[in-house]
C-alpha cells in the first residue's frame, strides 16, 4: 500500500490525443506524421509542483496548456453566460474570465479535474447535438429562448427525464465550476455579497441591522 | 550565526536541534537566549513570511482559482511549502489495507514546519489531562501536573500572543488576569449558534488563538519572561516591536507577513537568530542521532539535500523536535537501523490523532443577509469547551474522554470552490441562480467534533522492511484502530450537532443512517500526531522522562508531540510549546552545573 492520497500526476490518454490533435491541426500535419508529439505532451504533464511562487500572477495557460477547441470554448463561453448573465448583481461569467478558467480546469493534470473532464467534454458535445437536433445551429448560436429550453430539461438533476439523465450530470457539474470560477472574482464577490480582503483598524462584527434580524446580540464586548 | 550551508557549520555545539516548528522554534529561543551555542537542522527549505505570504491575493490571480490539488492540498495559496498528504521521493506505507486501519500523514518541509498555516488554536491541557489514568483507569498518567506545567503556558502565551478569555469552566484552565489578549467580536452564525447552544446547555464562547488583537506589551512582557537576564529582554522586546496586531483581513492560513500571528518563523526564531547563538542548516534531512559507546549522542548524521550527500555535525546534546511519525523514524533508524533510547519496546508505540467528525447544516434564517464583512481575525473566534464531565462522572455517557466544538459558518471569502453546496441551487441557471447563490451563501454552518483519544496497542508505527526514501532511509509503517470510546464519542457529537442544526430549523447534510465507523475522521486526518515516545515514571513503560529527556540516552531530549502520554481534547501545540520550554530550562540548568 502506498499514502491514502497516492498520485500520479499524467494526462488522461483522452487529453493527450486531444492535445495532439490540436497541435496537428495547429501546424497543419497529420498524426502520422507528428507522432514525437505525444512525447512533449507528457513534458507538460506536471502541475506547478510543491512549492510554486504563491505572489506572482497566473492565468489560464501559465502552467500547463489549455486544451479546448475554438468550437468548445464557444459552447463553453455560452453556457457560462447563460448559468451566469450580466444582470443589476454584476457582470456575465465571461467578462471575468470564466470560459477561460473551465479550459484550464477541463486541461488540469490533477485527479479531480481529469475525472471531470470527459463529463465536461461529453457534456459539451452533447450540447450541440442536442442544439442542431432541436434547432440546427450550435450550442452558441441560439438565441437565449432557445438555449433555454435545452437548459430545462438539463438543469435538475433529480428531476430530469430518463433521456435527459446524464446531461444533467453534466449541467450540475459544469454549474459548479463555472460558479467556483464567477465568485472567486472581485466582480463576484460583489455578486454574492461577500465583503473582505480589505484592512481594518478594528472589528466590529455583524452590524446592528443583522444582530436584530436575527435577534441575537453581540455577547463579546 | 545565521542561516547557513553545512560547509560553514562549527565543528562544535552545545545543542543541536532537529525541526524548526513549534518544538524546535521554542528549544532554540529558550536556550540561545540563554547563551547557549545551538544548530538547527531543518529537512525543508528556508522560508520567509515577510515576502511570500500571498496576503491579498485572489482565487483568479492563482492556477484553478486558488482550489486546492495534491501539489497544494489545502488550496493554492496555503502556508504549506513541499508538504502535504504526499511527501514527493518520501514514500510512508501502511500496514493494512483496511481504511479504517490507515493513518493519513500530513508533513510539512520546510523552515517553521507547520506552523507556518496551522490553525493557531491555543488550548491549555487542564488538570484532568494530565492523570488520565488515575481518574478513569484507561491510558497513561503523565510524570508531570498541570501545576507544574502552568507556569509555562503562562510564558508561551506571553509570548506568542493569545487572544481569548477566561471560562471558568471545569478544567478548562484560566489563564492568569491580563495575559490573554481581547477576544475578537463574535460572527453572526456563532452568535446564533451561542443562543441555540444555550438552550441545549453547549456553551459557546470566545476561543483561544495566537493572533495578536493589539499590539504585544513589549516594554513588560520582555521582563517578566526573562528576570535578570536584561540582554534578552531587549532582543525580545525588538522583535516583539516588530510584530504587528492583526489588521482584520486574509486568511491565517497562508501565513501572516505582518507577524500578527504565531508561527516559528516569525516568533521563535528572529529572536533566537539575533542572539547570535543560532546556525540554522536547511535542506538537512536528519537520517541518525549518533551515539558513542557510552550510549551519549555525540551529534547527527544528516543528508545536505543540495548535495544527496551526508554530513555531520557535532552537539554536548541533542533535541529532536520532528514530529512523531519522523522523530519515531529518527530514533529507530539510528545506531544503523538498531534503534536507539528504546529499551522499553515503546519507540513508535501509542500514536494518538484527535478523534474528528463534522456535520454540517443548512440553517434558513441565516439566508438572504445583508452583506457584511466577517474575515475577522482570520480564523476561528468561537468554539464549546467540553461540557459533560458531570454527565460523564455521573456514569451517563458511553464514553471516557471529552470533546470541543470548533464551528465554521463565516461569509468567508470564496475561493477554488462553489460557495454553495450543488442542491441548493439546483434547477437555477441565469439571473436566478445568481439571487439564490446570494441568498444561501452564509447559510450553511459547521460543527467539529475535536475530542480526545485514548491511546491503544492498535495504534503505533514502525521501519517498513522493504521501502525506503530517495536518500536510501527506510521510510514508516503505520497500523492504526479507534476503540469504542472514541466511536461512540463521535456519535454522540454527530447527534448533538444534529439535534443544534435542526433546533435553529437548519436541516442537516448528512445521511443519518450512517454508522459512527463511517464518519469519524481517519486517523492523522486531524494532523494533531502526538505519542511515540511516551513519558512517564517509569523506564520500563516510557521512552521519555518528565523532562522530555530519553531514559536511556540522557542528554538527548524529545520536543515535539512525541512524549505526549495523552492526547486531551485540547489542540496539541501550545502543550508541545510549554513542555518545550520548561525542558530546555531544565538544559540550562544541567549546562550550569557543568553536566551538559
Ligand atoms: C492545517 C493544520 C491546522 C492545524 N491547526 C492547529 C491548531 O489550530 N492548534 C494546534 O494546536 N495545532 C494545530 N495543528 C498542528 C500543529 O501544526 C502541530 O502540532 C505543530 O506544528 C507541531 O510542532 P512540531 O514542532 O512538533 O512539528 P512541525 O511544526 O511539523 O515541525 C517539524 C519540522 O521538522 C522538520 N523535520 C522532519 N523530519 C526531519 C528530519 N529528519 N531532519 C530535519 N528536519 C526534519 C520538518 O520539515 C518540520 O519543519 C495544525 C496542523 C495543520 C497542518
Ligand atoms: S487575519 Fe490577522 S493574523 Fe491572520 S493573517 Fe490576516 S492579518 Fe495576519
Amino acid at each position: 500500500m502506498t499514502s491514502p492520497s497516492d498520485f500520479t500526476p499524467l494526462f488522461s490518454r483522452r487529453q493527450v490525443i486531444q492535445m495532439f490533435a490540436a497541435v496537428s491541426a495547429s501546424l497543419g500535419i497529420t498524426p502520422e506524421a507528428n507522432a514525437a508529439t505525444v512525447g512533449v505532451a507528457d513534458t507538460f504533464a506536471k502541475g506547478y509542483g510543491t512549492d510554486p511562487t504563491l505572489t506572482k500572477l497566473y492565468k489560464p495557460g501559465d502552467v500547463w496548456p489549455l486544451t479546448l477547441n475554438a468550437e468548445q470554448l464557444r459552447t463553453v463561453t455560452a453556457l457560462c453566460d447563460l448559468i451566469l448573465p450580466a444582470d443589476d448583481l454584476g457582470p456575465a461569467a465571461s467578462a471575468v474570465g470564466v470560459p477561460q478558467f473551465m479550459d484550464e480546469w477541463i486541461s488540469a493534470p490533477y485527479p479531480l479535474q481529469q475525472e471531470d473532464n470527459p463529463v465536461l467534454l461529453e457534456g459539451i458535445a452533447w450540447l450541440n447535438t442536442e442544439a442542431s437536433k432541436r434547432f440546427s445551429k450550435s450550442f452558441a448560436e441560439l438565441d437565449a429562448p432557445q438555449q433555454a429550453t435545452i437548459a430545462d430539461d438539463i438543469c435538475h438533476i433529480t428531476m430530469a427525464k430518463p433521456e435527459f439523465r446524464e446531461a444533467a450530470q453534466f449541467f450540475e457539474r459544469f454549474r459548479s465550476r463555472a460558479a467556483a470560477g464567477y465568485y472567486s472574482t472581485q466582480e463576484g464577490w460583489k455578486a454574492i455579497g461577500f465583503v473582505g480582503n480589505i484592512t481594518s483598524a478594528t472589528f466590529d462584527g455583524p452590524p446592528a441591522e443583522v444582530l436584530k434580524l436575527l435577534d441575537v446580540e453581540q455577547t463579546v464586548k | 550565526m545565521p542561516i547557513i550551508a553545512p560547509s560553514k557549520a562549527q565543528p562544535e555545539y552545545d545543542v543541536a536541534i532537529i525541526g524548526s516548528g513549534a518544538g524546535g522554534g521554542q528549544m532554540a529561543y529558550t536556550l540561545t537566549l540563554a547563551g547557549i551555542k545551538c544548530v538547527m537542522l531543518e529537512a525543508g527549505r528556508s522560508y520567509d513570511p515577510q515576502t511570500e505570504t500571498p496576503m491579498f491575493m485572489t482565487g483568479s490571480q492563482a492556477p484553478l482559482r486558488g482550489a486546492g490539488t495534491p501539489d497544494k492540498d489545502f488550496g493554492f495559496y496555503d502556508a504549506t511549502i513541499d508538504g502535504g498528504w504526499d511527501v514527493p521521493g518520501e514514500p510512508y506505507t501502511q500496514a493494512s489495507s483496511k481504511k479504517e486501519e490507515q493513518f493519513w500523514w500530513w508533513r510539512a518541509r520546510m523552515m517553521g514546519g507547520r506552523t507556518n498555516h496551522w490553525g493557531r488554536i491555543s488550548l491549555r491541557n487542564g488538570p484532568y489531562d494530565f492523570k488520565p489514568r488515575s481518574r478513569d483507569g484507561l491510558g497513561f498518567d503523565w510524570p508531570v501536573t498541570y501545576e507544574e506545567i502552568d507556569p509555562y503556558y503562562t510564558k508561551v502565551e506571553m509570548l506568542i500572543g493569545v487572544y481569548g478569555t477566561n471560562s471558568g469552566m471545569e478544567n478548562t484552565p484560566d489563564s492568569p488576569e491580563g495575559v490573554l489578549l481581547p477576544a475578537p467580536k463574535a460572527r453572526l452564525s456563532e452568535l446564533v449558534s451561542q443562543k441555540f447552544g444555550k438552550k441545549l446547555g453547549i456553551p459557546f464562547m470566545p476561543i483561544h488563538r495566537a493572533v495578536l488583537t493589539k499590539p504585544l506589551d513589549w516594554q513588560n512582557i520582555p521582563k517578566k519572561l526573562h528576570p535578570g537576564n536584561e540582554w534578552a529582554q531587549k532582543i525580545v522586546a525588538d522583535s516583539m516591536m516588530r510584530r504587528a496586531p492583526c489588521f482584520w483581513a486574509t486568511d491565517c492560513g497562508r501565513g501572516c507577513s505582518i507577524s500578527a500571528n504565531y508561527q516559528s518563523t516569525t516568533v521563535h526564531l528572529p529572536p533566537a537568530l539575533a542572539t547570535g547563538n543560532l546556525d540554522i542548516i536547511p535542506n538537512a534531512h536528519a537520517r541518525e542521532v549518533l551515539v558513542n559507546d557510552e550510549g551519549k549522542a555525540t551529534g547527527v548524521l544528516f543528508i545536505d539535500k543540495t548535495t544527496g550527500k551526508e554530513e555531520r555535525i557535532k552537539a554536548k546534546a541533542v533535541v529532536i523536535a520532528a514530529s512523531s511519525g519522523e522523530t519515531v523514524r529518527l530514533l529507530l533508524n539510528s545506531k544503523g537501523g538498531k534503534g536507539i533510547a528504546n529499551s522499553s519496546g515503546l519507540v513508535g508505540r501509542y500514536i494518538m490523532d484527535t478523534v474528528g467528525t463534522k456535520v454540517t447544516g443548512h440553517v434558513p434564517i441565516l439566508e438572504n443577509v445583508p452583506p457584511h464583512n466577517e474575515e475577522g481575525a482570520g480564523g476561528s473566534h468561537t468554539y464549546a469547551p467540553w461540557w459533560g464531565y458531570k454527565d460523564q462522572a455521573a456514569g451517563k455517557l458511553d464514553f471516557a474522554r471529552g470533546y470541543h466544538i470548533e464551528m465554521g459558518g463565516s461569509r468567508s471569502m470564496p475561493i477554488g470552490n462553489n460557495p454553495v453546496p450543488d442542491d441548493l441551487v439546483r434547477g437555477s441557471y441565469g439571473k436566478k441562480f445568481k439571487q439564490d447563490m446570494r441568498r444561501y451563501y452564509g447559510s450553511i454552518v459547521s460543527y467539529a467534533c475535536r475530542g480526545e483519544m485514548i491511546p491503544n496497542e492498535k495504534s503505533y508505527c514502525e521501519l517498513d522492511p522493504q521501502v525506503k526514501d530517495k536518500w536510501g532511509i527506510p521510510s514508516l509503517r503505520w497500523h492504526w484502530g479507534w476503540s469504542e470510546h472514541e466511536l461512540n464519542q463521535a456519535a454522540h457529537a454527530r447527534r448533538t450537532f444534529t439535534d443544534l442544526i435542526e433546533s435553529m430549523g437548519g436541516t442537516v447534510r448528512h445521511d443519518k443512517t450512517e454508522a459512527a465507523r463511517d464518519y469519524i475522521e481517519p486517523g492523522g486526518k486531524i494532523i494533531h500526531e502526538v505519542g511515540g515516545a511516551i513519558m512517564g515514571a517509569d523506564s520500563k513503560t516510557s521512552v521519555c522522562n518528565g523532562w522530555n529527556q530519553t531514559w536511556d540516552v540522557k542528554n538527548l531530549l524529545i520536543c515535539d508531540g512525541s512524549p505526549f502520554a495523552s492526547n486531551a481534547d485540547k489542540n496539541p501545540t501550545l502543550t508541545i510549546m510549554a513542555l518545550a520550554w520548561r525542558a530546555a530550562d531544565h538544559l540550562i540548568e544541567q549546562a550550569k552545573q557543568g553536566n551538559l
